[in-house]
């Protein structure tokens, strides 16, 4: 006992400690400043993101409009046959009550100022009330691109006139539709219910809307009770061998393959062998079906497993067959974490591309889609469309379709975190 | 008529259904009923088993069988005289004018053979699909029979029926294994065509990258390349640049959420993080052609260097910021994986938490770590929409990240966007980079989850 040493005290107060401990700490503030910097440039960034979005994407959400009286005289359209008249002369009897000045190809340059397709609009608006013929019809038409962005303030007007897409006479026209009052900007509901066109003036995202909701469904169809069946048998009945155990690995490398790896998949076997139609949803749902598969499978098993065995072991008790604790007790306890990760799951399908891409729904379709075999584009897909097409007024309409595409994964988000918070039991 | 098919067997089914629960009942109200092993339900589900699954199956063969073989069947029976000497898209392009004809879509008055063949295909059209009703009926009525005759009331019906319902379990488990192989064949499939007209070595080791080349003879394109040399330093380019980007933010980040932030702060951080995640990449790929890549133009334009317009460095860039919350999120669950006693033992003799945090921490976490980076640089390489928009197409071998490069999913899009001949070397190409690509990354996933697993074991 005696001879144990006694250390000597430290004295914490030498210079040499005090430094070193204000190293130390300097050193640890330093750890925290830059973990402080690598949240805030993530944060940062992700404010950029949307902010450039947002100051890109908020002027396609409305829509230069003009409004035009056109006479309807029955010399250029025929009561009998509305349908068939002469309506290019309308569009220009209309500009020319407006503008009686202009003469000669300067009425060309005139009617640029409205979009491309006004005569089939004039003549739609005809068809659906013949009463018009003889009369006027007061209709507003939306500008045609280069217009819309002048009036959105998007092209300044100080730019040499050479190097832009309208030429100051044109200017002074528009100005003149201004001043007479026959400019708004109401908000553009041609985004939700037009297609696609050519003129970003038309374009919307209806088709692509409902191609996105066609593929979704048939992903949904396949993967939710395949996903489910396979989850069951794997947690709940399979033998623990050497196959279910190559099931597992399978599925845990399936949801870390690249996703265009299954578009190449879809494209060999659904289109290159199986002859399924191009571009149509269908195969476009089987695809993100399969993606989406292992994520459901992971869920359910994950949500299978947070049941109690205490209720497994009870309902055995009573004398319920495997099968009967299953589908009567364990599934429907389970049910709202295998919702859950379902929502997201199709979330990711929803802002899947890639595969979509390689099996053809990138088509340029003008109308939307009227089942699940035909041609048809997708909301991401019609936003990577968008993205590379040279209108000026395109790359406000890509944006605003990826905010719209944004919303819709926000609400099937907060979905998803609604039902795990209302539904989902802890034990 | 695929659409009625499937309501009919559907009504089928529930019929059966129906029939089956009925008849059990009456045979539960006879004088031996009271001993029945199963309950009425069960021998309604088990008839409606037998009648719509079979019935389901061999709609669904049909379907997907029926285009192919009456294609075959029309080629076989043209004139010989018209299909000689054709090739495979020759008559390709013949069947779909077949087709055309039959829909009634006539562009140009057609020849008289292509009209015999066209009314004989719209005719076997149609006798296809009332086949197909004619014989799913038939298969559930027969399948009925069969089923109905069985119900008695010492039958088992429960347990058939539960057996039915674990063989349709242990299939759709099945998927899984079958989509794998469904990938691996393909891609061998394909590429082994590839292969055969391209040599395996020129592929692997060539310096040249020019897939563009003329499908027909009067076409003006290049003689076409395959040497996938330049398309792999691409991808491993700015993968690099994206796991440069991505690395030190998401490693920092999990560092301050697990030792320092509060919890106030943690859940304000981790959300975000979740929406970082979740912007799908085509968005990314639209943020780098609108924002990064003008922006680093133009930074490049005052420094005096010339910034490619798709340079790898804006596309490496963006694609790091879509790894971070990959990177955070896996560091994060291996930094709090590590035992909390060795944190407290370190806390306890004295350190700070910075010194817990990387002379403890981060060394007892470090598997783990690499094993989320490898996963990231996974998903780098595999990433697409990013790229297909941000980055070249031509393929140049440089690593200069303020040139533009192209890269293994760029080819592979580019390739394969818009109509494709399956007999081409530049579709299959495609394929040929795909095959790759799944390599690639199965091997990294595999090594990761090896990392990742073995630390597990250090510690539990």
């Amino acid at each position: 006992m005696a001879d144990v040493a006694i250390p000597r005290p430290i004295d914490w107060s030498t210079a040499e400690a005090v430094s070193r401990r204000r190293r130390r700490h300097a050193a640890d503030r330093r750890l925290q400043l830059y973990g402080m910097g690598a949240i805030t440039l993530a944060i940062g960034l992700l404010g950029i993101l949307i902010v450039s979005l947002i100051s890109t994407g908020y002027t396609a959400f409305v829509q230069t409009m003009v409004t035009i009286d056109f006479p309807i005289s029955a010399e250029n359209v025929d009561p009998e046959d509305p349908a068939r008249g002469n309506y290019r002369a309308v569009v220009q009897a209309g500009l020319d009550e407006l503008f009686p000045d202009v003469k000669g190809p300067d009425r060309r340059a005139l009617g640029q100022i409205l979009t491309n397709n006004t005569q089939f609009m004039v003549r739609d608006a005809v068809v659906a009330d013949p009463s018009v013929i003889g009369g006027t019809l007061k209709l507003s038409i939306p500008a045609s691109d280069p217009f819309d962005q002048l009036n959105k303030g998007t092209i300044p007007r100080d730019v040499p006139e050479s190097e832009r897409r309208v030429s100051d006479q044109q200017i002074e026209w528009f100005d003149q539709l201004e001043a007479d009052g026959r400019v708004s900007t109401p908000f553009n509901w041609g985004l939700f219910f037009n297609a696609d066109s050519r003129f970003p003036e038309l374009a919307g995202l209806a088709g692509a809307i409902v191609g996105s909701f066609y593929a979704l469904l048939v992903c949904f169809l396949i993967s939710f009770p395949i996903g489910i069946a396979a989850a069951v048998y794997l947690e709940e009945f399979a033998p623990k061998n050497r196959w279910t155990d190559l099931i597992e690995v399978n599925i845990n490398n399936l949801a870390a393959v690249p996703s265009i790896v299954f578009g190449l998949l879809g494209l060999a076997v659904f289109l290159n062998f199986f002859g399924l139609p191009r571009s149509a949803p269908l195969v476009g749902g089987m695809v993100l079906a399969l993606m989406t598969l292992p994520t459901i499978i992971i869920v359910t098993r994950a949500s299978l497993k947070a049941v109690p065995p205490s209720i497994r072991e009870g309902a055995l008790g009573v004398g319920a067959s495997a099968h009967q604790v299953i589908t009567h007790h364990v599934l429907p306890l389970a049910l709202p974490g295998i919702m859950t990760g379902t929502i997201i799951g199709l979330a990711q399908a929803l802002g899947e591309t890639a595969p979509l891409l390689l099996v053809g729904m990138n088509a340029f379709i003008t109308s939307p889609p009227g089942g699940i075999l035909d041609a048809s584009t997708a909301l991401p897909t019609q936003v990577f469309i968008w993205a590379d097409s040279p209108e000026r007024g395109f790359v406000a309409l890509t944006s605003a379709g990826i905010l719209v595409l944004l919303g819709f994964l926000i609400i099937m988000n907060s979905i998803a975190i609604f039902l795990r918070q209302r539904l989902e039991k802890t034990w | 008529m695929a659409g009625y098919a499937f309501l009919l067997i559907v009504v089928m089914t529930l019929i059966a259904y129906a029939i089956g629960r009925v008849t059990a009942g009456r045979l539960r109200r006879t004088p031996e009923g009271a001993s029945m092993h199963s309950l009425p339900v069960y021998h309604g589900a088990f008839v409606a088993a037998w009648v719509g699954i079979p019935a389901l199956i061999l709609l669904l063969l049909w379907l997907f069988l029926q285009g192919t073989v009456v294609d075959r069947l029309i080629i076989g029976s043209l004139p010989p005289s018209m299909v000689e000497g054709m090739d495979s898209s020759q008559v390709e392009l013949t069947l779909s004018e077949i087709k055309n004809v039959a829909a009634g879509r006539v562009f140009s008055e057609p020849t008289p053979d292509i009209r015999v063949a066209a009314e004989r295909y719209a005719q076997w059209q149609a006798i296809a699909r009332w086949a197909m009703v004619a014989v799913a009926f038939a298969v559930m009525v027969v399948a009925f029979g069969i089923a109905r005759s069985k119900l008695a009331v010492r039958f088992r019906a429960r347990n058939n029926f539960e057996l039915i319902l674990s063989a349709l379990m242990i299939f759709c488990s099945l998927v899984a294994i079958l989509t794998t192989l469904g990938i691996v064949v393909s891609l061998l499939f394909e590429a082994a065509r590839f292969f055969a007209m391209v040599p395996f070595s020129e592929f692997l080791f060539g310096l040249r990258w020019e897939p563009q080349i003329a499908l027909r003879p009067d076409q003006i394109a290049g003689a076409g390349a395959f040497g996938a040399i330049p398309v792999f330093t691409g991808t491993i380019l700015i993968a690099t640049i994206a796991m440069l980007v991505a690395t030190p933010i998401g490693l920092f980040t999990a560092i301050y959420l697990v030792e320092y932030a509060n919890d106030t702060v943690r859940k304000i951080v981790k959300p975000i993080m979740e929406i970082l995640a979740g912007v799908p990449t085509v968005v990314y790929g639209f943020f780098a052609v609108l924002t990064v890549a003008p922006a680093m133009r133009e930074f490049g334009g005052t420094l005096g260097v010339s910034v490619s317009p798709n340079s790898a460095l804006a596309a490496g860039a963006v694609m790091g910021i879509m790894i971070i919350p990959f990177i955070s999120s896996l560091s994060d669950d291996a930094l709090n994986a590590v035992p909390r006693t060795m944190r407290d033992g370190s806390l306890a003799l004295g350190a700070t938490p910075g010194e817990t945090m990387t002379k403890v921490l981060l060394r007892a976490a470090l598997p783990g770590i690499v094993g989320g980076v490898l996963l990231g640089v996974s998903r780098a390489i595999g990433e697409t929409m990013i790229v297909v928009m941000a980055a070249g197409l031509i393929a140049s071998l440089t690593i200069n990240p303020l040139d533009s490069v192209t890269t293994v999913t760029v080819q592979i899009v580019t390739l394969l966007i818009g109509d494709t001949e399956f007999d081409s070397p530049k579709t299959l190409a495609a394929f040929a980079l795909g095959l790759v690509l799944f390599i690639a990354t199965l091997a990294l996933n595999v090594v990761a989850l090896q990392v990742v697993r073995r630390y597990r074991e250090q510690y539990d």
